[in-house]
């Protein structure tokens, strides 16, 4: 990687940037932001955002898109992903994003009817 | 005959080590590799985490009610606050270690050095804070009874429900029980550290306290934690077994047992990273100080270890999300 092959733009081409360092701090700016929207949500907790939405809690959605959009810039302008090959890319993400689902996705509903077994059982677990 | 020639040059380098898929080196290909397969390991720890949570969704402590404390903020009821804290340190050591990464491209030495010296030093402080959470963890606050059946049972006072400590009403009743030690016995068994009251001064306290209540596991649907009346708590106290005060393996005075297991596992690991980054961090560090980087024309060994140390930051927002936030 040559000094002038970095893509210097974010947002898809919305924000561009004059040099490498700038972006640095732009997106560091944008990762304070979003963690501070995180923390402020997780300590109000807001009666709103407590409603159930496709089995999990509203808040608990935002929580998670956001987390996923930290991952994204911490992994495309930290650690250079937006410079290298599309292969590349693809390798790392896809890979990750297919094993991680399918491994949260098996484990998770094997928990949730863990949970059912023991709440509907005819068997008390609380002695 | 020169066409030849030059074609035979270009399959030794294609098949020599000359050729670079992805157009990315050896090395950086390999910590690729390596930040994949560990992302797993972490995934494996976080989805087991998810698990354990869904199998006891009714009843998983809360992480705001279990992670209360920032440094000189005694008795002061501040949640999610120091994680965040050192959430913002681990991303402000990320952007030191990516400028250093830049400063190496452009092959200013000076620059390499201060940041890695930046990098070096927020790792350590996030290191540091996370032995002062555990060591909060640990320790315990207020202290609560388990019974049985394994289910935790935490003290509130009813007037202003507040969670009261067990230091704060359990009857003092002398007695002569000794913590039994290796050299003591016949056999090289040995038990753990007593608790501070036995069980039967903490449920003499609570019967002489008519203001506590029993605040148990289970979760109603807005989510707080069911309390007891106190004709409840007076029946139920009676099946505490064991005086429970911080963490440990076995058990914990948050709730559910493997909530600790899984907070010493995961921020374990984690912090295990984090401090196996710093040393490397620091090789590197004396690596461009005595100009090695310099001689050999690049610093890509700034951007390995760079890869190395985001990863650790980007580990570190999922456990700040999974353990602390949802």
């Amino acid at each position: 990687m040559g000094d002038n092959t970095h893509k210097l733009e974010i947002f898809r081409g919305f924000v561009k940037f004059k040099s490498n360092q700038q972006k640095i701090w732009a997106v560091l700016l944008f990762l304070s932001i979003v963690t501070i929207i995180e923390v402020a949500l997780g300590i109000t907790k807001p009666e709103i955002l407590m409603t159930t939405f496709l089995s999990a809690k509203l808040i608990n959605w935002i929580f998670i898109i956001l987390t996923l959009v930290k991952a994204y810039y911490i992994a495309w302008d930290f650690m250079h992903l937006r410079d290298e090959k599309s292969g590349l890319q693809a390798s790392i993400v896809i890979t990750l994003i297919f094993l991680i689902a399918y491994l949260a996705f098996i484990l998770l509903v094997e928990g949730n009817y863990i949970y059912d077994v023991i709440y509907e059982g005819f068997v008390s677990w609380n002695f | 005959m020169s066409v030849t020639i030059s074609k035979k040059i270009e399959e030794e380098d294609l098949w020599g080590g000359g050729n670079r898929p992805f157009k990315a080196s050896y090395g950086k290909l390999m910590m690729w590799f390596f930040i994949v397969s560990d992302a797993l390991t972490f995934t494996g720890f976080l989805v087991a985490y998810g698990f354990s949570r869904f199998k006891n969704l009714d009843s998983w402590p809360i992480a705001d009610e279990v992670f209360t404390h920032f440094p000189f903020l005694h008795g002061v009821d501040a949640p999610m606050y120091y994680v965040a804290l050192m959430t913002f340190i681990l991303i402000f050591s990320s952007v030191t270690m990516v400028l250093a990464v830049d400063a190496g491209h452009h092959m200013q030495k000076g620059r390499v050095t201060f940041y890695m010296l930046l990098t070096i030093i927020g790792g350590a402080v996030f290191v540091g804070s996370q032995a002062w959470e555990w060591n909060n963890f640990i320790r315990g606050e207020y202290g609560a009874v388990e019974t049985k059946g394994g289910q935790i049972y935490q003290f509130v006072n009813e007037k202003n429900d507040k969670r009261v400590a067990l230091k704060d009403f359990a009857i003092s009743n002398p007695n002569d029980r000794l913590q039994h030690e290796k050299r003591n016995g016949i056999w090289f068994y040995n038990e753990s550290t007593l608790p501070s009251y036995t069980v039967e001064e903490v449920i003499g306290g609570f019967n002489s306290n008519p203001d506590l209540i029993i605040k148990t596991e289970k979760i109603d649907e807005k989510g707080h934690k069911i309390k007891l009346t106190r004709e409840e708590s007076l029946q139920k106290i009676t099946q505490a077994k064991h005086v429970v005060e911080g963490a440990n393996l076995i058990r914990n005075e948050y709730g559910n047992r493997l909530f600790a297991d899984f907070f010493f596992f995961i921020t374990g690991f984690h912090g295990f990273h984090v401090f196996s980054g710093v040393i490397i961090n620091i090789i590197i560090f004396f690596n461009v100080l005595i100009g090695t980087y310099e001689r050999r024309g690049h610093y890509e060994m700034v951007e390995k270890v760079g890869l190395y140390w985001h990863f650790v930051d980007l580990v570190w927002v999922f456990v700040f999300t999974f353990f602390y936030l949802v």
